[in-house]
């Protein structure tokens, strides 16, 4: 019997490591590649020999691939703060308020959360081109919109619910104004569930690439997804793989950090987004 | 009773006022480009001036004229887009759904390390799609690709394989990459459903010696189906306007390309307005329609859950 459970524990532990090899694996070759340098990068041995940062230094000196990283903060940072900004307070209102076209209105947001992107590009190129954003940042920041604030006001909405009562009307019975329950009671209470939606609506905003391929048309303007889909080399089938794979690291390396330190919120957000939204 | 309904009263009022903002700013980046992408689908309008055209009614989806059929829905191109998008939203989402259920349950198991594994779960999710793709191409690259190399060093294969290159292995491949970037996805949604099960039952099947296999499933797939069905439709509808992995890594390519491709490529490589938008319609009804069916499904559960 005790010989059985030994021999169960160790076939999932080799499983366990199987798995996670998968999943690990692409990764860390990235990293390999990209400390390889010239003929070098060609070899496909699973361990760099003699490591250097000169693909590294490429990509940051051949190309504005700091201005391709600060675009991509600006446009991020702009769309959390707008998004959250907007979806705490029509939160508050599908959370705690019973309005008469709450749940249509509720139902329709989930509707626009699957929209497929393509659906609405020719009708906001005509926007971005009427209000001259076109190769712009903020035809970017307006247009992300779309997919960031189904999402935070479902989420929000479903931690407002959570809320006690209590709390809510003794301000009220006080005489605090809405304003005032919202942005001093509730606010610091939603602050964890924030930090989690705001984490998601910045990684979708940084890995967004259809609208940034198609409303930038300059390298100064370009976001990171779009840089690193679009590095070329001296010809189309010489493509500097160590200079990509070194982009990759580089912007890969700061958002793996945040999803692993923020992992146990990160999941209850996704999971509270896809059960509840 | 007179305090509640004072309450009620000033949620109500001032929920208005909170919710408008919101609503401007999603009829604005949503509701109106949608509708002008719908009334472009039935013009002849193109990108170099957007504000001169002839309206054509529904030409753009299919029209008879000299003898010849026109219209996105008798070119053989959308048709093989829509077949390569609906071959991969069915494998990528089977594949990932059971191979999400299986990693749950491993990761399940209650064992040293758990932590670890469910933080090695989220790399693939936390890495970029552009980048993922980038990285799989360069792996998967028929000269110098890791894979080829290690198949070929192992005796799997005698030459190399190419990947990417323009045969139905293409969309193999993509499929591959998808499942390796989205399994991690399900198998965390199934996970946090697996552990809200109560124990009791299987404390009380172990007593009774009912076979694990049994067990699983006659108790735990019942009881984990809502979380299934919400992975899968998110899955699916993901699926189906796949956009960035298909365009990084084989481009316009007729073997792989999908209908978010054909779209984009119409409306702004072709600079065609009026075709590119009605393809962009096309998809969205389709995706409409999977929509409003996950809406009719989700009634019932929400309402089980507000009781």
């Amino acid at each position: 019997m005790k010989g059985k459970t030994a021999l169960k524990t160790g076939g999932l532990i080799a499983l366990w490591i199987v798995v996670a090899l998968f999943l690990l694996f692409p990764f860390y070759y990235a990293v390999v590649s990209s400390l390889r340098d010239g003929s070098a990068i060609f070899e496909a041995s699973l361990w760099p020999a003699n490591p250097t940062f000169a693909n590294y230094e490429a990509v940051m000196t051949e190309q504005p691939f700091a201005r391709n990283i600060l675009n991509s903060l600006i446009v991020a940072f702009s769309v959390v703060v707008l998004s959250l900004g907007l979806a705490t307070f029509a939160s508050y209102a599908f959370g705690r308020a019973r309005f008469k076209g709450r749940r249509l209105l509720l139902y329709t947001i989930l509707g626009v959360s699957m929209f497929p992107q393509v659906a609405v590009l020719s009708g906001l190129f005509e926007i971005v081109r009427m209000f001259g954003l076109y190769n712009n940042l903020l035809s970017l920041i307006f247009s992300y919109m779309i997919f960031t604030l189904p999402f935070t006001v479902w989420v929000l909405t479903s931690f407002m619910r959570d809320l006690p009562v209590e709390i809510e009307e003794a301000a009220i019975m006080d005489g605090a104004s809405s304003w005032t329950i919202v942005t001093k009671v509730f606010l610091p209470l939603l602050a964890p569930a924030l930090v989690t939606t705001g984490l998601l609506a910045f990684i979708a905003a940084w890995n967004e690439f259809l609208f940034a391929l198609s409303f930038t048309l300059t390298n100064e303007q370009r976001t990171v997804p779009v840089a690193i889909a679009l590095i070329t080399g001296a010809s189309q089938y010489e493509l500097p793989w160590g200079n990509i794979m070194a982009a990759s690291v580089i912007v890969t390396v700061p958002l793996i950090v945040l999803v692993l330190f923020f992992q146990k919120k990160l999941v209850a957000g996704l999971t509270a987004g896809a059960v509840k939204g | 009773m007179s305090a509640r309904s004072a309450i009620d009263k000033a949620r109500a009022r001032s929920a208005w006022i909170f919710v408008t903002p919101m609503l401007i700013v999603l009829a604005l980046v949503a509701a109106w480009p949608l509708a002008r992408t719908i009334w472009f689908s039935m013009t002849n309008a193109t990108l170099v001036d957007l504000t001169t055209y002839d309206f054509i009614w529904f030409d753009n989806f299919i029209v008879h004229a000299e003898g010849r059929w026109y219209g996105i829905f008798t070119d053989p191109q959308w048709l093989r887009a829509l077949w390569n998008t609906l071959v991969f939203a069915a494998v990528s989402v089977s594949l990932e759904l059971v191979l999400g259920v299986i990693v749950a349950l491993i990761v399940n198991a209650a064992l040293p390390g758990r932590g670890l594994m469910r933080a090695a779960m989220l790399v693939p999710w936390a890495i970029p799609t552009v980048v993922s793709a980038k990285i799989w191409q360069w792996m998967l690259n028929d000269q110098f690709g890791v894979v080829n190399a290690m198949l070929q060093g192992a005796g799997f294969v005698d030459g190399p394989v190419a990947w990417l290159g323009g045969s139905s292995l293409a969309m193999v491949s993509i499929i591959m990459v998808d499942v390796w970037k989205t399994t991690p996805f399900v198998a965390l949604l199934v996970l946090a459903a697996l552990q809200t099960l109560p124990k009791e039952i299987y404390e009380a099947a172990r007593v009774d010696g009912i076979h694990p296999v049994k067990v699983f499933f006659k108790v735990t797939l019942p009881l984990i189906k809502p979380a299934l069905i919400v992975a899968v439709i998110f899955r699916l509808l993901d699926a189906m306007r796949m956009f960035d992995l298909v365009y990084v890594m084989t481009g316009s390519s007729e073997e792989t390309m999908t209908l978010s491709v054909f779209a984009r490529q119409a409306l702004v490589s072709f600079q065609d307005v009026g075709y590119g938008s009605a393809a962009s319609t096309g998809l969205f009804l389709i995706i409409a329609l999977i929509t409003v069916i996950y809406i009719m499904a989700l009634k019932p559960l929400g309402r089980e859950r507000a009781e």
